[in-house]
């Protein structure tokens, strides 16, 4: 909470406070009514019980820290009463969000984000506007939120069960995380996707910096076109390059097994790691070489001067300094790979089956709540790769004499 | 250097013109350049440019026709369909021939699947003359046998097709060697029975590859005296005298005999296996798709046809494709839309809140960037189905009777509202990155003159926000018209776009060329929107994260 600006003056309680923090209470009782069958009883005493407590915040209890615990303390109790542990749970919740409302209304705090000359209509739409920015976020984080409780759904079920919803821990368990490391139907993918996609990575990320460096020099014939060309993988539409490489690769391990006299299952994982390696390329492309837009090149021929080589020139200056973006580059190469189902769906033969593959059949035929357990692995597997992402590209910006933003 | 005599150019340390050595200081950078992006350039090509070349390819490739059915093809260029009758006798005999061979190698069913995309009805019926197909010889093979049992004997149509110099190659083989040697034909006897000729090579090759017995040893196909027949019928005797080898007195009695052989009649023979080939309709297929490229797998894919009176339309129920495409544009721009209006206040509030708020909010559009897309996908599926959260949600406000939950999964809402979130991200970033350019202060000094908070947003703010708009929303764009997965999983029948429908081609219905000539049609789409944002945006500056 920021401080309020001292010359707003207080808004009038009667006229302001209590008439919005009924309305408050009216909809959050009216959810708290229909859950134990009294949506009337509950919009009502809602509204009541709302304004009582804004006046008795606003009047009495000057201290935020003292009123809210001692709210969100009631409110627990209150809902011990009626529903147990969950409704203590959520009454603390409930408490929170209404002690908040009620300060933020009755100190003025809601203006203190707009400027001071702002109309009442002004700071009305920036509020609702700030509601809206809220309703958004909820949206693009709430489906990957709820998946999470959702795995340790002790039923095969995809939906909260009583139990769940009254926290009894008889309505958890571990099962399905159990499945998802036992079973073969998903240890073998995993361990495919495993072998994939860090071959795949080390093919882009390595011929891709070295593009990228070539890429970053002065004097470069047909830039734009080589350019192209290098990020089309990303742009064309995976279905079509999926068709494209179905076509083409199966005549190549025809090929193969023809000529060379590889076993069908190496060149399987062979085509895969191709296919993956030239998805990942363009990701590699445009991070090295936006790392290099602010490499200082007198640094190299500072190098030169002092009689070192051209490799030894990379890999003591240019590269510890290129690292972080070689490094994200890479991450997202391997995180495309490690995603990618439509090419591998075409190009790869069942003992190439990855862990995305795995999850397509599962949502597509029989549906098994191991794939929540699967997902919720995965989305602490990404939230490791965001951070080190975010981490990378301040040391980079460090290294390169950026102030971080 | 004024103090220096010489009036010639200026020169380097070594000697050479300065001009001189700066070009080739040039070019040896530009070459250095050049070898480091090689390695990319070159792989990026062969794993990716030359399948999707390969894939344009085959959208219009159609060598199947001319390549099984060699003989009949040419004999029905001359055919005039419109005259409602079917081809003359000769073209059946030709057919004989060719669908004798074409079944010895299982070729007929390839045939009959491929034109049963134009005709339905066609591959049973090839099936079921293939079957028949065994008996069209038989007659012939009689009469060759009965003139004289030498022609029972592989060894007589080796040495009288066979070349002297593959007969050598062939008495040296042995089956330890590994393969046999590669069949040459004798060159007269090429010229005066073509097609006996051109069978014999099949026959040689199938021996060569598929069985390891030595095609000299190997009971000859019917085939081969169906063809015999039909060339000595037509050979002059000049010709005919001029075969040499050990089998040229056979060919001579042969061709003495064969003018008093009644004629076969193989346009009875076929009708009577299958009523079909009395019907000028699948003449009229075989005869549209003879050429060895064709547009009609582009045709098929915008719902036309090629038809003896030109091009028309597709029969209504089998009209889909246009639907899905159009499907396909309006649903993506819908979607992009719906990122559009719900991207612009989230990027808005990021690029002007503090920036240590700003990164903190940043990771809550990161992380579903980051997070897998099935992982997304099956948490839609989790939220949108019948017994899901969002219908329990409302079951539980009393807003929806728990008997008539909403539908919201598997129609192109589902497909709508889980692909609006995937691909939120891509167009939340760009237009985080106009406007973290776009100055505060602009917007303040339209109020101070006078505008209203309206007016100073939609003439002030958002031109210069037009460029983020742009990149997102064709960066959205490009990424949805080509969305697979997604709409197979939360779409239904209802919400999917044409890439379901190719990998439907691909992996299930085996049309490859209607497959490749869709995708061909979405890619030029895409292609164009590509040109068109680096026209606006430049793939230079395409930013991640």
């Amino acid at each position: 909470m920021s401080i309020g600006h001292p010359e707003i003056p207080k808004p009038s309680l009667t006229g302001f406070t209590l008439p919005l923090m009924a309305v408050a209470g009216l909809c959050l009782g009216y959810v708290v009514g229909t859950a134990n069958g009294q949506p009337l009883l509950g919009l009502i005493a809602g509204a009541a019980v709302a304004a009582a407590l804004g006046y008795v915040l606003a009047s009495f209890v000057p201290d935020r820290r003292v009123g809210r615990l001692g709210t969100a303390a009631v409110a627990a109790i209150a809902g011990l009463l009626m529903a147990g542990v969950s409704g203590a749970v959520v009454g603390v919740i409930i408490g929170l969000i209404v002690s908040w409302f009620a300060y933020w209304l009755s100190t003025g705090d809601y203006r203190s984000t707009v400027p001071v000359y702002a109309t009442a209509g002004d700071v009305l739409w920036h509020n609702t506007f700030k509601l809206i920015c809220g309703l958004i976020f909820f949206f693009l984080i709430a489906p990957i939120v709820v998946v999470l409780p959702l795995s340790f759904n002790a039923q095969d079920f995809f939906t909260f069960t009583p139990e769940m919803l009254a926290f009894d821990p008889e309505g958890y368990s571990l099962k399905h995380y159990r499945d998802f490391f036992n079973n073969p139907d998903w240890t073998r993918p995993l361990k495919n996707s495993f072998i994939i996609a860090p071959l795949a990575t080390i093919i882009s990320v390595s011929l891709g910096t070295l593009a990228a460096i070539g890429l970053s020099q002065s004097h470069v014939p047909g830039r734009r076109a080589i350019m192209a060309i290098l990020i089309s993988p990303m742009i064309v539409p995976l279905i079509i390059s999926a068709t494209g490489m179905f076509f083409f690769y199966s005549k190549l391990g025809n090929w193969m097994e023809g000529n060379l006299g590889l076993s069908q299952d190496f060149i399987g994982y062979v085509k895969v790691v191709l296919a993956h390696a030239v998805l990942g390329i363009p990701f590699v492309i445009i991070t090295v070489t936006a790392t290099l837009v602010g490499f200082d090149r007198s640094l190299t021929r500072a190098a030169a001067n002092m009689g070192a080589g051209p490799v030894r020139t990379f890999f003591k200056v240019q590269m510890p300094l290129i690292l972080p973006g070689v490094i994200s580059g890479g991450l997202f190469a391997f995180i495309t790979s490690f995603d990618e189902v439509v090419v591998v769906l075409f190009v790869g033969s069942a003992s190439q089956k990855t862990l995305p593959w795995q999850m397509f059949t599962g949502l597509r035929e029989q549906i098994s709540p191991t794939i929540l357990a699967v997902a919720t692995v995965l989305v602490t597997f990404s939230i490791i790769l965001l951070t080190t992402v975010e981490l990378l590209r301040r040391r980079s910006e460090r290294l390169r004499g950026m102030s971080p933003t | 250097m004024s103090d220096t005599t010489d009036t010639g150019p200026m020169r380097a340390a070594d000697g050479t013109p300065l001009k001189k050595s700066l070009a080739r200081a040039l070019r040896r950078q530009k070459l250095r350049a050049l070898a480091l992006i090689a390695p990319l350039l070159i792989f990026v090509l062969v794993t990716f440019v030359v399948p999707i070349a390969d894939m344009l390819f085959r959208s219009v490739e159609n060598q199947i026709v001319s390549d099984t059915l060699p003989h009949t093809v040419r004999l029905l260029s001359s055919w005039d369909s419109s005259t409602g009758e079917t081809p003359d006798e000769p073209v059946y005999a030709a057919l004989a021939v060719d669908f004798q061979a074409a079944s010895e190698e299982k070729n007929h069913t390839k045939l009959g699947t491929r034109l049963n995309y134009e005709n339905p009805g066609l591959s049973s019926m090839f099936r079921k003359t293939g079957r028949g197909a065994d008996d069209i010889g038989k007659a012939s093979t009689k009469r060759f046998t009965d003139l004289d049992p030498a022609w029972k004997d592989g060894a007589t149509w080796a040495a009288l097709l066979g070349s002297d110099d593959w007969l050598a190659d062939m008495a040296e083989w042995s089956k330890d060697d590994g393969r046999q040697p590669r069949f040459s034909p004798r060159a007269e006897a090429a010229s005066a029975l073509p097609m006996t000729s051109d069978v014999y090579t099949a026959f040689a090759r199938v021996a060569r590859t598929e069985n390891k017995k030595s095609a000299v040893e190997t009971k000859p196909w019917p085939v081969l005296y169906t063809a015999l027949e039909q060339d000595l019928a037509t050979a002059s005797p000049e010709s005919l005298s001029a075969v040499n080898g050990a089998s040229a007195g056979l060919l001579q009695a042969a061709g003495a005999a064969v003018p008093g052989f009644e004629p076969i009649s193989y346009k009875d023979a076929f009708i009577d296996i299958d009523k079909g080939w009395s019907e000028v309709d699948s003449w009229q297929t075989i005869q549209s798709y003879a050429a060895r490229y064709t547009p009609g797998y582009f045709l098929n894919a915008v719902d036309l046809e090629k038809s003896p009176e030109g091009i028309q339309q597709r029969p209504e129920q089998q009209q889909i494709y246009l639907m899905l495409f159009w499907r396909t544009i309006w649903m993506s721009m819908l979607i992009t839309f719906c990122c559009l209006v719900l991207g612009y206040p989230v990027a808005w509030i990021l690029a002007n809140l503090r920036a240590s708020t700003a990164n903190v909010l940043m990771i809550l559009v990161l992380l579903p960037f980051w997070t897998s897309l099935l992982v997304r996908t099956s948490a839609w599926k989790v939220m949108l189905q019948q017994q899901g959260v969002i219908n329990d949600i409302l079951v539980w406000l009393g807003l929806v009777d728990d008997g008539s939950r909403l539908v919201l999964i598997n129609n192109q809402f589902g497909t709508i509202v889980a692909m609006t979130h995937i691909l939120l991200p891509f167009m939340i970033l760009p237009l985080y990155s106009v406007m973290k350019t776009i100055p505060p202060t602009y917007l303040r000094a339209a109020k101070s003159l006078g505008a209203t908070n309206w007016t100073a947003f939609w003439r002030v703010y958002f031109p210069q926000s037009v460029p983020g708009i742009g990149a997102g929303s064709i960066l959205c764009y490009i990424l949805a018209i080509g969305y697979y997965i997604t709409p197979e999983l939360v779409g239904g029948t209802q919400g999917v776009f044409i890439s379901n429908r190719i990998a439907f081609h691909i992996s299930s219905s085996l049309n490859w060329g209607l497959a490749a000539a869709l995708g061909s049609i979405l890619l030029g789409a895409v292609l164009l929107l590509y040109y068109v944002y680096d026209k606006i945006v430049g793939i230079d500056n395409v930013k991640l994260g």
